[in-house]
């Protein structure tokens, strides 16, 4: 009880005499404002929960049960063997959403892979370089901006042929602009300021100044970004699946479930609504992520 | 004005370098689709050659927007009609679906976003929040599927899929495409309130999810307008709150809604290829949805081009009518 | 000076409760004001504005103001509720802001926003309150009125906005005008310009007047009475004229620190303050 009190208290330091007691308490005291807010708990609660799942998938279910086809049992309703009912293909359905919270996950990873360092990277370069290089940049995001993002996720699957990569490099086609915008206008707000001209008169290159000076700056905004995005690039990804251009059968994927369990919908509505329940369960949590996340910055900032 | 121009060129631009790039990246070889894999390869040579393939890559992509500025998106190959042709067809469903929709949003959404920020941290703008917040967590897909199990299966209180009962197909002239507009201006009053029960589940699906997204973004422009020193000045002034909120508040407001509202409209026409599929609505997302899996390029393309032209046009249109909402962007012009 | 004061206030306190420990804005202010022009000054954060703000009930949400005695020309203020104080607002009090181009509605012409107030306290029509505004333009000396009637906040200089805000504020004929820092974001030169005009109105009209500002010259040189404030309450009350006289620490440190012409300091002394002062 003391060791936590002290702990506390070290945290809490209004004057912290380590670089590291400073930045682990300026980190506990947005812990302990987004604690307050009980939906963002509610929010990285669901996320926690996905991410367990989609890790721990194999030791929750047989590994084979998400694509194993019973023909015997097909379409049964809930019940205690088969918690949310079996598919019209004799496959169990808690099975394939837990298997299908990996590909959800995966997809949003890999999206997130890709749009943060060509977000960043563009708006970095844009902001500190200016001039026609950043006219040029910001040309091509506002081109890439106001474009359609589902129809061109579309036309390209199109072109490259479904499946779960061509879907990524479709969303994440379609998502960087707003990065690029936001570090972009980061940098602008930071160009300026002494200790990047300190860091420039002792001699540091572009890309050094870039990577440690801006770059550290830029990237907290962008996280609360790409929390508040996860949920829209989750239901691209899901009515990709839908439409039959994400992941390709037997692969378990929550929007081809739905799209697969609408010949069946009058009689066996499970087959349809419970992947579409955990569509919505993981876009509601993490929009609450996202917004939590961000009330604890803009409250940090003003 | 010069800027506008010079934006809205750019981006066509680039729509089109987007959609010749995918055309020129498909993994099927359009000769091979043409001569099949059992010609000879002078044949080969001759198509190719015939149909530009041959050429420079800059040469290919400005005969490529030479056609499409003609309007030539090519033939596709399920109608084997010109696909400009096809589209014009299929877009006007498309569009009285979206439009509906964008009434809804705007109509509800705006009024909640405003109650909202005017109760903040009460039980109304919890409740606002918590139900656009639902509103844009949702599957657009998966709640189309619901809405048609409840209220068409189960309570029969709407029309099923599809713009028409099959009976009442082809009794009125198609005049707008909008098949609602074109009963009503007809008088057949069967066939406009049988469009309308079919019409009134994907629309108010639609409806909601930019309800959810209006009432979110009127939200907070709100409490940002609310912060200012001239509400505070109308308040000093003996005005009603009821006056200073949806007169001078809410007038600032509309100046930030222009550009959300446009945005809505184009995130509609997306949401279509969904609802589209869903409830077998004959528009332009099931036109492409359709076009896709018969590898119909040139009309997935088409489709493609015709959307980001009314992007293009919705970000053109709500330029110009900021300075409507806004007398300080007035003389910039 | 009539018999029965104009505002009377005893005791007036503003608190903010908050997480740690409530922030008491205003502590323990009392004064009278006739139809006379009264000045309040202090730093920022030493409650001058929300004194000002707690007369019109216009303190904003989680702020609590209480008081003994509040009276506005023979009115309880304290058993007021909002639709009381709306009734009051324009018509009896009115307040002008230190900044006229955020302090106006920048979506709404000058002279519609004008118009406004009449219409909102006379429920006259269209017409009348268009005239009533043309003929207030002119009381603040804006020499085309019609033209400047059709005008947007962005599109009047900052002098001629205040002067605007003026007339919005006394078209409903108040008896009271509390002026919020009404110069400190003028240009230098229309400062003196438009503190004339509201003056001039004041007096003709018979009103009572707080000024509000930071700055010790301009009050003392435009009121009959000043009202020193610090740390959220009244240190001292004294007539403009006696302001030399003043016996206060904290009054005779700022009127230390004031430059002066014709007499060169290499440096200005530094305001000493004793957080005692707010407590005693």
């Amino acid at each position: 009880m003391n060791g936590t009190l002290t702990w506390r208290g070290w945290l809490l330091d209004p004057a912290p005499v380590s670089r590291r007691q400073a930045r682990l308490g300026r980190w506990f005291r947005a812990w302990l404002a987004f604690r307050r807010n009980g939906l963002a708990m509610t929010g990285l609660f669901v996320v926690s929960a996905l991410v367990l799942t989609a890790l721990a998938a194999p030791l929750l279910v047989d590994p084979r049960a998400a694509i194993l086809q019973v023909l015997t049992e097909r379409l049964q309703p809930p019940s205690s063997s088969h918690w949310f009912g079996v598919d019209e293909l004799g496959r169990d359905i808690f099975a394939r959403i837990v298997f299908g919270a990996r590909t959800t996950l995966i997809i949003v990873a890999l999206v997130s892979a890709i749009v943060t360092p060509v977000g960043l990277g563009i708006g970095l370069a844009a902001g500190y370089f200016g001039s026609w290089i950043d006219a040029v940049l910001m040309r091509i995001t506002d081109i890439f901006l106001s474009f359609p993002r589902l129809v061109l996720a579309l036309a390209f699957a199109a072109a490259l042929g479904p499946g779960i990569e061509n879907a990524v490099i479709a969303i994440a086609l379609t998502t960087w602009p707003p990065y690029a915008r936001l570090a972009r206008a980061e940098t602008l707000t930071h160009r300026r300021s002494e200790f990047i001209e300190a860091a420039e008169l002792q001699g540091a290159s572009h890309l050094r100044i870039i990577m440690s000076q801006i770059m550290p700056l830029c990237l907290p905004s962008v996280i609360i970004r790409l929390t508040l995005d996860m949920a829209g690039i989750i239901l691209t990804a899901a009515g990709l699946g839908f439409l039959g251009l994400a992941a390709q059968p037997p692969a378990p994927e929550w929007g081809a479930m739905v799209s697969s369990g609408r010949q069946v919908l009058l009689g066996q509505w499970w087959v349809s609504t419970i992947p579409g329940i955990a569509i919505f369960v993981t876009s509601v949590g993490f929009n609450l992520l996202g917004d939590g996340l961000r009330d604890v910055a803009d409250s940090r900032s003003s | 004005m010069c800027r506008l121009l010079f934006s809205v060129l750019s981006t066509f631009l680039g729509l089109t370098c987007v959609t010749f790039f995918i055309g020129r990246v498909i993994p099927i070889d359009p000769v091979l689709a043409i001569v099949g894999d059992k010609a000879s390869m002078a044949t080969y040579n001759r198509v190719r050659s015939e149909i530009g393939l041959d050429l420079p890559i800059p040469v290919q992509y400005w005969r490529y927007l030479i056609k499409v500025l003609h309007g030539d998106f090519g033939n596709s190959v399920i109608t084997s009609q010109p696909v400009l042709q096809d589209l014009l067809r299929v877009f006007p469903a498309t569009l009285e679906l979206s439009l509906m929709a964008l009434m809804i949003g705007v109509i509800f959404g705006i009024p909640l976003g405003v109650i909202a920020a005017t109760h903040r941290g009460r039980w109304q703008d919890q409740v606002i929040r918590f139900g656009s917040l639902i509103g844009y967590s949702m599957p657009v897909f998966w709640l189309g599927l619901i809405g048609l199990l409840v209220f068409y299966a189960k309570l029969g209180w709407v029309e099923g899929p599809g713009r028409l009962d099959v009976s009442y197909d082809d009794i009125v002239p198609v005049v707008t495409g909008l098949i609602t507009v074109d009963s009503l201006f007809a008088g057949e009053h069967e066939v406009f309130w049988n469009s309308l029960g079919h019409l009134v589940l994907p629309a108010a699906i639609l409806g909601y999810l930019s309800l959810a997204y209006v009432a979110r973004m009127t939200r907070s422009f709100m409490l940002g307008q609310l912060k200012q020193e001239y509400i505070l000045a109308t308040l000093a002034k003996g005005l009603s709150p009821f006056r200073v909120v949806w007169v001078h508040a809410l007038g600032n407001v509309w100046v930030q809604l222009v550009t959300v509202i446009a945005l809505t409209f184009g995130s509609l026409l997306e949401g279509a290829v969904l609802t589209e599929t869903v409830f077998a609505w004959p528009g332009l997302g099931l036109y492409m949805k359709n076009s896709l899996f018969n590898a119909d390029l040139n009309a997935v393309l088409g489709g493609t081009m015709l959307v980001g032209v009314v992007y293009i046009g919705l970000n053109m249109l709500s330029d110009l009518i900021y300075p409507l909402v806004d007398p300080r962007a007035r003389e910039r012009r | 000076m009539s018999d029965t004061p104009l505002l009377t206030l005893r005791n007036l306190r503003v608190v903010y409760p908050g997480d740690e420990g409530d922030l008491v804005a205003v502590r323990n202010v009392s004064f009278d004001l006739g139809r006379e022009r009264l000045g309040i000054v202090g730093e920022s954060g030493s409650g001058k504005s929300t004194t000002g703000r707690a007369i019109m009930g216009l303190v904003a949400a989680p702020g609590i103001v209480t008081a003994d005695e509040m009276r506005l020309a023979g009115k309880d203020l304290t058993s007021l509720d909002e639709r009381g104080f709306r009734r009051l607002r324009g018509k009896k009090v009115a307040m002008i802001l230190q900044d006229p181009k955020y302090s106006l509605d920048p979506v709404m012409s000058v002279g519609q926003q004008i118009a406004e107030t009449h219409r909102c306290h006379f429920r006259s029509s269209m017409n009348a309150a268009r005239a009533a505004a043309l003929d207030m333009l002119a009381a603040v000396h804006i020499r085309d009125p019609e033209r400047v009637y059709a005008l947007y906040p962005h599109q009047v200089s900052g002098g001629m906005g205040q002067r605007v805000m003026i007339a919005m504020m006394l078209i409903a004929g108040p008896d009271l005008l509390i002026a919020d820092e009404p110069t400190s974001a003028l240009d230098v030169t229309v400062q003196h310009q438009v503190l004339a005009i509201m003056d001039d109105l004041v007096r003709s009209r018979g009103m009572g007047l707080i000024l509000i500002s930071h700055n010790l010259h301009l009050v003392s040189s435009f009121c009959d009475r000043v009202l020193v404030m610090y740390g959220g309450r009244v240190v001292e009350t004294c007539a403009a004229g006696e302001l030399s006289k003043a016996r206060h620490p904290y009054t005779r440190g700022l009127l230390a620190s004031l430059p002066e012409l014709g007499r060169r300091r290499a440096e200005l002394p530094q305001l000493r303050r004793d957080p005692a002062w707010a407590e005693g």
